[in-house]
């Protein structure tokens, strides 16, 4: 998920970085990127065995705050483009790809093998069957529960395959019985609901179903989505109370505290969860229920990835870098030090991780797709549509029909029949 | 103007087309910085969203800089009236602007409350100014830990009285309300001050005379001292309403317009139509901002006819 980096000295440490290495004789290749501190020193440590490896090319990175980035990106692209700039997959791409704005990248990818290495995130990096997208990085999500909530209310702690949708809203019953929240988030930025929507959606009627629906090709008052909302609505007594008002940080304080049992959140939410005092003995990871038997498992992995722009001064040397950054190598170091999965299916993860472990176990076993999360699946206006119709309906659930019928009015709107 | 016509009719013989010169240029030249940047600052941009708001563009120019919108005419206009989120944003601002006014007579009564010559009156004073020093941030913080769920002052408070807690920020029904008191804190510090200053201007002849007449209390403040501080109401009046239809920082800070969309504001969700995260949509942002200019262009004509009036009467 995009919103969890908030960087603050992100920008000063860029300026510094990218003044030290001003050697006039290298062939420089730019790259605006928008890094936390952490990811940054692990970029920066990417770009030295780059250049060790090619000491003709200078990489300069250039870290942008990350809120302002999205914003920045707009003007940089026309105005002054970098050679490389990060950005995400599926259809957040789509507006600087139709503009003409990222340069297609296919040849790099057939080059490198990596159609084969990165099999996962082909169709997540194409769009009209070229590729204008390098993934080097992604994170699943799933249900983080709290053991000792689980020892708290009296209930059998799952193990890492999970449980199946009867036993989990059984176990909620129970939650709710000892005044734990069974499943807590926190909506006020909207996203988080669009996790359990999709994973409820997902599980109901599997991965084409989300793929479609976030197209636009399926009517949300088809029997389909209905069932979605259905299974949704099981689930909505045993959410956090006004999740609406806080932000998803909020959630897992509450969380951590043992007043919430599960969360279905991103792997990035591990690093709050340790801060606030949990460990791997008490936090643990498993994959979101079965709900309709039988349909391939699908698992929500949003991916990150960085692009070589139409306007690059220099880009054989950048691509050179992005096949560097689709590299096994290369993508097991910067993960290894963010904590997160790599994309190249011959990188390695660290096995002392056990989140981790988890996830790369979940997301190389699922056998029904990898879904990049809704709000990029959709298009743009589409998505914020939809999140706010999920979390209406997780604070209104009487208001079904209305929110169908607007749903739908949106859809048919944007995308006519 | 006139001036320089009794000047030319004083001395005709004079009226050198030198002097003429001077006499016409010379404003224009000292309004000419004015001007031009009322110009490039105010008309320009107000000429570019119009023309803005007759196209569909997300914010791209391509590789070469060209401009990549396609013009829809009318459109985005005709979106707008059948657009839910636009009917929700534009009855909450009706709200504010109703609500709102309630900061004119708590301000007025504070203000008298605080015009007295006691031990400590500063202090007082300056104790009822804080919120309108601060940033409006800061207040949209303080009130959204207030109404905070679970820890919140108001929610602990409810939850006290009713046995449970009312989460303002999370319920569509009371949300804009709740963003609307934070709002009316720092307002009513803005009327009192307002009012303060316009109190000292009050004749105290006046008062003394009217108070050998018998008047006091409530016949005192309507007839004698209210008619007196008609243009510091004037301006209130206009602060108010402008402040109202204006409220962005609030609501971004405290809700970013939820719960699902029903505290939004025109000027929110025009912010999120062009700039927001799922937005860049800039041609229905920009006719979301023409509407919100009409409305104030009403509000603002009327100020400016009856200035335009007191002063012409002069």
């Amino acid at each position: 998920m995009v919103h969890k980096k908030a960087g603050a000295l992100a920008v000063m440490a860029a300026l510094l970085m990218s003044t030290s290495a001003m050697a006039q004789d290298k062939r420089v290749v730019t790259w605006n990127a928008d890094y936390d501190p952490i990811p940054l020193a692990a970029a920066e440590a990417l770009i030295a065995d780059f250049e060790a490896a090619n000491p003709e090319i200078d990489v300069q990175l250039t870290n942008f705050d990350h809120e302002a980035y999205k914003n920045a990106i707009r003007n940089f692209l026309t105005a002054d483009p970098p050679d490389l700039a990060n950005w995400y997959a599926a259809n957040r791409m789509r507006p600087f790809v139709e503009a003409g704005l990222f340069a297609d990248i296919s040849d790099v990818w057939a080059n490198n093998g990596l159609m084969e290495s990165l099999a996962s995130s082909v169709p997540s990096s194409t769009i009209d069957g070229k590729q204008y997208a390098i993934p080097y990085t992604y994170y699943q999500w799933g249900i983080y529960y709290n053991r000792d909530a689980y020892a708290a209310a009296g209930v059998e702690v799952p193990g890492p395959e999970g449980v199946n949708w009867e036993t989990f809203l059984a176990n909620c019953e129970k939650f709710k019985a000892a005044s734990i929240d069974c499943v807590t988030t926190g909506s006020s930025a909207l996203w988080p609901v669009a996790g359990i929507f999709d994973y409820v959606s997902l599980r109901t009627n599997g991965y084409q179903f989300h793929s479609d629906l976030a197209a636009g090709k399926i009517s949300w008052t088809s029997p389909e989505a209905r069932a979605v909302f259905e299974n949704l609505g099981k689930l909505q007594p045993f959410v956090t109370e006004n999740h609406a008002a806080i932000d998803w940080q909020d959630a897992a304080a509450i969380f951590v505290q043992g007043k919430a049992a599960n969360y279905v959140m991103g792997n990035f939410a591990v690093g709050v969860f340790k801060e606030g005092g949990m460990t791997n003995d008490n936090l643990g990871f498993m994959v979101f229920p079965e709900i309709t038997p039988g349909i391939a498992r699908a698992e929500e992995a949003p991916t990150d990835t960085i692009h070589l722009t139409s306007g690059a001064k220099n880009p054989d040397d950048a691509k050179a870098f992005l096949a560097y950054m689709a590299s096994p190598e290369a993508q097991t170091k910067w993960n290894a030090a963010v904590g997160q999965l790599p994309t190249n299916k011959n990188a390695t993860v660290d096995p002392a991780d056990p989140f981790l472990t988890a996830g790369f176990q979940a997301l190389s076993t699922a056998t029904g797709g990898i879904a990049q999360f809704w709000d990029r699946d959709a298009d743009a206006e589409y998505a914020k549509a939809g999140m706010e119709g999920f979390q209406r309906f997780l604070v209104q659930p009487e208001a079904l029909e209305e929110i169908l019928a607007q749903l739908e009015a949106t859809r048919t709107r944007l995308f006519p029949q | 103007m006139s001036q320089a016509a009794d000047a030319g009719a004083v001395v005709p013989a004079r009226r050198t087309s030198k002097r003429w010169n001077q006499r016409t240029l010379a404003p224009w030249l000292f309004l000419a910085p004015g001007l031009f940047m009322f110009t490039v600052y105010v008309l320009w941009p107000i000429v570019q969203s119009i023309t803005l708001s007759f196209y569909d563009w997300n914010g791209l120019y391509n590789a070469d800089g060209d401009f990549t919108g396609t013009f829809v005419g009318a459109r985005n206009y005709a979106e707008l009236m059948t657009d839910p989120a636009f009917e929700t944003s534009l009855w909450n601002n009706l709200k504010w602007l109703v609500l709102y006014m309630a900061a004119l007579p708590i301000g007025l009564f504070i203000a008298i409350f605080l015009n007295q010559t006691v031990r400590g009156i500063r202090l007082y004073k300056s104790l009822f100014f804080f919120p309108f020093v601060i940033s409006q941030v800061v207040v949209g913080l303080i009130f959204a830990w207030f109404y905070a769920p679970n820890f919140g002052l108001f929610y602990l408070l409810t939850e006290t009285i009713t046995g449970k807690g009312t989460a303002i920020l999370a319920n569509p029904d009371l949300v804009t309300y709740g963003i609307i008191a934070a709002g009316l804190w720092p307002q009513i510090a803005y009327v009192v001050i307002l009012y303060l200053t316009g109190l000292n201007n009050v004749a105290p002849d006046q008062i003394e005379a009217a108070r050998l007449d018998g008047a006091k209390g409530w016949r005192m403040l309507w007839y004698v001292v209210l008619p007196q501080l008609r243009p510091a109401t004037f301006i209130a009046v206009i602060v108010t309403v402008i402040g109202a239809l204006r409220s962005f920082d609030l609501v971004s800070i405290m809700t970013s317009g939820g719960p699902f969309g029903s505290s939004r504001v025109l000027s929110y969700y025009m912010y999120e139509m062009a700039l927001g995260e799922f937005g860049f949509r800039m041609g229905y942002g920009a006719a979301i901002a023409v509407v919100l200019f009409a409305i104030m262009m009403i509000f603002i004509s009327g100020f400016i006819w009856k200035m335009w009036r007191d002063e012409t009467e002069r």
